[in-house]
């Protein structure tokens, strides 16, 4: 069975480096209702809630449970959680509506890191047997790949520096970001990657919308279709890998049906300047492609959040008649791990 | 508004971890200085060794030892090193492919700086006084100059004398936790010995201790209602087990009180009253002790019971 299946709406808050005077939910709930009054939806309109944070970036446990009272789970809902990007939320989300069992879904992600130390944090999702008990922090294992891709001649330091350059430059139209503007590249964080290689620890959540068929069409203007959507995982062992290549990205690409026709525009989940040259070579994206109009993840990188907000960026450019066929992608874990890619489509206009 | 509050939080657990027989025989091998490997079906020798094979899903058994020498494949030099991290001084991590090994292992590189380090830079383990059985065996590496015939690797039973068959892998993160805005100001009333909760501006449910939303209706609660001091026992459970570091002796009752005004219960312990005497609609009001932030327990208040309908929507 198929059917066709559209993000009808998106939303997502300012990205901020600290938030301590909102809880999580606090900090949810007006994106909720902002995505919710988009479509004219009440809570008890949606079919099925799917969600995506992880615990573990302000340490708090069953913090989504807490996030839920944003939601208004009352009668009682059907939900679902992951503790992962909320990109793999709205995947989870997609497979519901493809069943036929809902007709419309609320996916939405958060993640709060400044209450903790997120270098360190992220260690505790390596190998807890050969790896972890290194900590080897998340600009370590992306200055590991940098430097596989300047050996490789892939990439190198000016390359990396004008990545950093066009996507803060970019962000300057996007209200929510977080960093904007020129900003030097600075000192070394751990060497080759540079400050201004790295992406902003920030707080934030998005929100999109998902609806099928026509009721898709009742909701939204010009809705962004997902033609397809896959997820790929490379080896857990990094020695394994060949880190300047991401075949995980390309197989998810080519599930998605990326490669059938040219897209207009991605928007690429590349938190590490570096890791835009892998997935530029893995998606075979030419320079005709524009890439990141909203200043992607190195101008704001909220962690669980930042996968569905490409996801929700694609979209608002499909909504806005700003793009024909966009891909977007996601990716969770050290050196582009896990990776989703999407593609999105408006009817022609 | 109140300031909101903040707070150290450290989240500290040693994970327990058992092992599987490769992991188990190539930890053990690093406390004996030897270096194990695992053969693939197709013949390539992955190390550090995994159960099963990266591409083929197979389980894999057969260990081969390599050298503790190799090549860096890729490095990135850590100026600021962290807690936990393998070195206190400056440091590469690297990436390093063993001599006999088709992959590369994570690790440290004592290097005096990033000018003494690149990709193809010949080290060798340097091995950890003290040796457990852990990755944290291997020090970390270190330079090593000396030129020879390639390693091939060696078969290896993988036996040993007292293999170890888990770790221990201690972890802490440090938080600084911070309640947000509305529970700020309900901790803040609760030192002035005041119990202030939210009112919903869809439902009017009084949410004591507010969270900041109604999670019926989804949408923000800002109105403050002062609620109590007293209220009424809904509902209630006899303890008859001493909890570890609690100086409070058993049997003793723990109760579901709805404060007068609050639209759901909150929970507390009951003092003041034989444990048996206490039950449903039971009238009771908060105790504090000196500079206490909270009350210490509920006692009766002497007044009448509550009628049931009075408290039957707050069970």
């Amino acid at each position: 069975m198929t059917r066709d299946i559209a993000v009808v709406a998106f939303a997502q808050t300012d990205v901020l480096r600290t938030s301590d005077e909102l809880s999580e939910v606090e900090m949810l709930m007006p994106v909720l209702h902002e995505v919710l009054d988009r479509t004219g939806l009440k809570t008890a309109d949606l079919d099925f809630t799917c969600s995506g944070s992880s615990d573990y970036l302000a340490g708090r446990a069953f913090s989504f449970t807490l996030a839920l009272d944003g939601v208004g789970a009352w009668p009682p809902i059907s939900e679902s959680h992951v503790e992962t990007d909320g990109a793999w939320a709205l995947y989870e989300a997609w497979t519901k509506l493809l069943t036929g069992e809902a007709d419309t879904a609320l996916v939405y992600s958060y993640g709060k890191s400044s209450p903790g130390s997120l270098r360190d944090v992220l260690t505790r999702q390596l190998d807890p047997y050969y790896v972890a008990p290194l900590w080897p922090d998340s600009v370590a294992l992306a200055a590991l790949q940098a430097q596989a891709l300047i050996d490789a001649g892939d990439t190198d330091e000016p390359a990396l520096a004008a990545i950093a350059a066009r996507s803060r430059s970019d962000a300057t139209s996007n209200p929510h970001a977080q960093l904007r503007g020129s900003l030097p590249q600075g000192e070394y964080v751990v060497r080759p990657l540079r400050i201004g290689d790295c992406p902003p620890i920030g707080d934030g959540a998005a929100a999109v919308i998902l609806a099928a068929e026509d009721r898709a069409r009742e909701l939204c203007a010009r809705p962004a279709w997902i033609r397809g959507i896959d997820h790929r995982i490379e080896a857990h062992s990094l020695g394994v890998r060949d880190l300047t290549d991401s075949p995980s990205t390309r197989l998810a690409a080519e599930k998605a049906g990326a490669f059938e026709r040219p897209v207009d525009t991605a928007e690429l989940h590349a938190p590490f300047t570096a890791q835009e040259v892998v997935l530029r070579k893995a998606l075979e994206l030419g320079d005709d492609v524009r890439i990141n109009p909203s200043g992607g993840a190195l101008a704001a990188n909220p962690m669980m959040a930042a996968g569905l907000v490409r996801i929700g960026e694609a979209a608002a450019r499909v909504h806005r008649g700003e793009s024909d066929r966009a891909l977007a992608h996601a990716t969770s874990g050290p050196c582009l791990q896990q990776n989703l890619v999407a593609v999105l489509e408006g009817d022609p206009r | 508004m109140p300031e909101v509050l903040k707070a150290p939080l450290v989240v500290e657990f040693p994970f327990t971890r058992s092992l599987g027989p490769v992991q188990s025989a190539f930890l053990t091998g690093l406390r004996e200085r030897v270096v194990l490997g695992v053969k693939t079906t197709d013949g390539r020798t992955l190390v550090p060794p995994v159960e099963y094979d990266p591409v083929t899903a197979e389980e894999i058994r057969e260990l081969v030892e390599v050298a503790p020498t190799g090549t860096v494949t890729t490095w990135a030099w850590n100026p600021g090193p962290r807690r936990g991290q393998p070195l206190a001084t400056p440091f590469a991590w690297a990436l390093v492919r063993l001599d006999g090994a088709d992959t590369a292992l994570l690790h440290a590189l004592d290097v005096p700086g990033p000018d003494a380090v690149h990709t193809g830079l010949r080290v060798r383990v340097r091995w950890a006084e003290d040796r457990t059985g852990a990755i944290t065996d291997i020090a970390c590496f270190e330079p090593y100059d000396h030129e020879g015939e390639p390693a091939r690797p060696t078969d290896h039973t993988g036996e040993f004398e007292d293999r170890i068959t888990g770790i221990v892998a201690p972890a802490r993160l440090d938080y600084t936790y911070s309640p947000g805005r509305a529970q700020s100001a309900y901790i803040t009333a609760l030192s002035e010995q005041r119990t202030v909760g939210e009112r919903c501006p869809s439902c009017r449910k009084v949410y004591v201790p507010p969270r900041g939303a109604c999670p019926t209706c989804g949408v923000p609660t800002a109105e403050q209602v002062e609620v109590g001091p007293r209220g009424t026992v809904t509902t209630f459970c006899i303890v008859n087990i001493k909890a570890k570091n609690l100086d409070i002796e058993v049997p003793y009752v723990y109760a579901h009180i709805a404060l007068d005004g609050a639209g759901l219960a909150l929970h507390g312990r009951i003092g003041g009253i034989p444990y048996d005497k206490v039950r449903m609609g039971l009238r009771v009001e908060p105790v504090w002790t000196e500079g206490a932030r909270y009350p210490d327990h509920y006692r009766p208040t002497g007044e009448p019971d509550a009628d049931y309908d009075t408290y039957k929507e707050l069970l």
